[in-house]
């Protein structure tokens, strides 16, 4: 018995190893997620960043197997929950975690909730999909739950519609129909990004109290350095598919090491800083039928890139405790191979 | 909502003013009136005739004409058959439960292939199965009423034997016993289905893409993170969205339920409103002629206003205060 705590506390919460995610496209599948490797540990925050359409969803989509059916597909790697894999698992199986394990909210609360059910018909479900209670009881539930993420007249609303609330609102019902099972993970897509500045603080900081609470772990997915700064622990830096950078947030801040990273820092508008125009990367994410086989990703919009990075893929290495990147900058990123011939060559990287 | 409503039913009646206009021109642009068939046909004289007409009102200003009919008909006096020699609301009357009992057997047969093949159709597109469905239903829209009619009745009533090939119920069993009710069940069945299975294409097709359409939305991805199984997001997240569109199509179903279906109903020689209404056209019985025109115009209004109150049941987003 102690021995099993000891094990399943060890091991992180979700791991998720080398994943592959892919599109069908023309009856061939490209990968929007290349070889992909994280955990996620209990009650941690982990962020992750990247511009719109590098992978960020579709890794999200992937933990929970809700890929567009016929179209989206896991192709390689393991999702292991709690030290069980569950990227292989059937839809019914998944149905029992889904919800009450991992639950999701998503970016666009106006269009997530179904039209024409009761904020407290699709609350209930949730909880009826997974605890043996009454209706009455999963009433009363949606409406302590809808107090609890800071809903007014909480047993009024319970008998509304969607329509009827806000975009603000709609998005704290959400997040109640996602911890109505007090779930161990919550993936958040981007729960901010169509929301009011004023309102996305608000839901932010109903995010971080709730996960808090319940000791609950958290992958936020967003391309908002500004939320991942306020409330994440680890940051997984995306572009194209793959992690260029994994680091704690205030590492990650302080001292960013990829390229990418940096540029994207340098992106963010600064208050004491008058600019005419703000800064950008040139170019854009390759598309997912177009990408390079091999060398760096970013090295065709990299303003520091060698030659090497056409021809020699980096991989994620150590570049101080706890702080990875994928750049031919750092040594750690050389592949071992490739490494060793350099070596022989008396050539040496930064 | 009661608001709403009655603001509904007032407004028809400029409508159905307008409509009794035009139904009351076109019947005096017809040639022949009812007089030619109330005249004593051994009393052919002139002078009876002329005296006649100025009795019942045809020497008068039109407009009068149209007053009187029109007070009348309010009252719920619509005149005389001219062939029938009865009351036409008694002819009507008569016909009316024969023309409900089809339509509301056709529109089940309808509902429930339309359901099943559109829900099918929905869940699986572009397979076999759904590819299949399209093609009977656009056969089965492609084929006139008149030629299912003759061939069900040529395999099913006369090779088979099946179902009877006409009427609405024999007339050796006594009225109001379970026989009785059993040979129009037996004798409404070859019709219904012919008109039932005849008009699924619509519903089915709007049906099949509205669920398509449902699948891909966001709620549905909602739904499956809740841990919701796939049957039912379709069988009750899916299908309560797709149902909206289909509200349109009752609202003239209505009107079609009481009009009757003067094709087939005249093909099967079954007796309802669709066979009295072409007899009326064919007989020159103008006051059956106007009484039911008035009706299936009103019920086309009725039923829009039906489908549209339903509107804001099945959808909260247009639900009236």
């Amino acid at each position: 018995m102690s021995a099993n705590y000891a094990s399943t506390h060890k091991t992180p919460l979700l791991q998720v190893k080398n994943l592959q995610t892919g599109f069908k496209i023309d009856g061939d599948y490209f990968n929007a997620v290349e070889g992909v490797s994280f955990n996620v540990q209990r009650k941690q925050i982990v962020g992750v960043v990247g511009e719109s359409g590098c992978g960020k969803s579709v890794m999200s989509l992937s933990i929970m197997q809700l890929l567009p059916e016929g179209i989206g597909k896991i192709r390689g790697g393991e999702i292991e929950f709690e030290g069980e894999a569950i990227s292989k698992l059937s839809d019914k199986k998944m149905n029992k975690i889904r919800g009450k394990d991992i639950s999701m909210i998503f970016q666009e609360p106006m269009t997530s909730l179904n039209p024409v059910f009761t904020i407290g018909y699709q609350i209930q479900e949730v909880i009826l999909n997974h605890e043996k209670i009454s209706k009455k009881e999963a009433r009363n539930q949606s409406i302590s739950l809808l107090k609890s993420v800071g809903i007014p007249r909480a047993d009024k609303i319970v008998d509304e519609y969607p329509h009827q609330l806000s975009g603000g609102m709609r998005q704290r019902v959400m997040i109640a129909m996602a911890i109505a099972c007090q779930p161990k993970l919550l993936i958040a897509d981007e729960p901010t990004t169509a929301l009011d500045v004023t309102v996305q603080a608000q839901i932010l900081e109903l995010l971080k109290s709730i996960q808090e609470a319940n000791d609950m772990s958290i992958i936020l997915i967003t391309h908002d350095l500004g939320v991942v700064a306020e409330i994440c622990d680890e940051v997984l830096v995306m572009y194209a598919g793959k992690i260029v950078e994994r680091a704690t947030v205030e590492e990650l801040f302080n001292n960013p090491k990829h390229p990418y990273t940096d540029l994207l820092m340098k992106a963010i508008p600064k208050m004491d800083e008058d600019v005419e125009k703000l800064a950008t990367i040139d170019g854009l994410v390759p598309s997912i039928t177009k990408m390079p086989q091999v060398g760096c990703r970013f090295s065709n919009r990299c303003p520091r890139a060698m030659p090497e990075c056409m021809t020699i893929t980096p991989q994620l290495g150590e570049v101080a405790a706890g702080h990875e990147t994928a750049c031919l900058l750092y040594d750690a990123s050389w592949p071992t191979e490739e490494k060793r011939q350099r070596e022989r060559e008396g050539a040496s990287a930064v | 909502m009661l608001k709403y409503s009655l603001r509904r039913l007032l407004g028809m009646i400029p409508m159905l003013i307008l409509i009794s206009i035009v139904v009351f021109s076109l019947a005096k642009i017809m040639p022949g009136d009812s007089l030619s068939g109330e005249i004593d046909p051994n009393n052919t004289n002139p002078e009876y005739i002329a005296e006649m007409r100025e009795k019942l009102g045809y020497n008068d200003p039109l407009p009068v004409q149209y007053f009187n009919w029109i007070t009348g008909f309010m009252q719920g006096d619509f005149g005389k058959s001219t062939k029938y020699k009865t009351p036409v609301a008694d002819v009507i009357i008569e016909k009316l439960p024969n023309t409900l009992f089809l339509g509301i057997m056709a529109l089940v047969i309808t509902y429930i292939l339309a359901f099943l093949m559109g829900m099918y159709s929905g869940r699986k597109p572009y397979t076999i199965g759904d590819n299949a469905i399209a093609g009977i239903n656009y056969v089965m829209l492609a084929i006139p009423s008149f030629v299912a009619a003759v061939f069900a009745i040529y395999f099913f009533a006369f090779q088979l034997n099946w179902f009877p090939f006409g009427g609405s119920v024999d007339i050796i069993v006594e009225e109001g016993t379970p026989e009785y009710w059993l040979s129009r069940l037996h004798h409404v069945l070859l019709p219904a289905i012919v008109l039932g299975a005849m008009s699924t294409a619509s519903y089915t097709q709007f049906l099949r893409n509205d669920i398509i359409e449902n699948s891909r939305k966001d709620y549905v991805r909602t739904a499956r993170a809740k841990g919701t199984p796939i049957a039912k997001i379709y069988n009750v997240h899916i299908l309560r969205n797709s149902i909206i569109p289909l509200v349109t199509f009752l609202g003239f179903d209505f009107a079609a339920l009481i009009g009757g279906a003067i094709i087939t109903e005249t093909i099967f020689t079954y007796p309802g409103i669709g066979q009295l209404f072409l007899d009326s056209v064919s007989s020159r019985d103008y006051p059956t002629l106007m009484a039911l025109t008035m009706l299936l115009s009103f019920l086309t209004l009725a039923g829009n206003l039906l489908a549209d109150l339903l509107y804001g049941i099945v959808d909260p987003r247009i639900r009236m205060d």
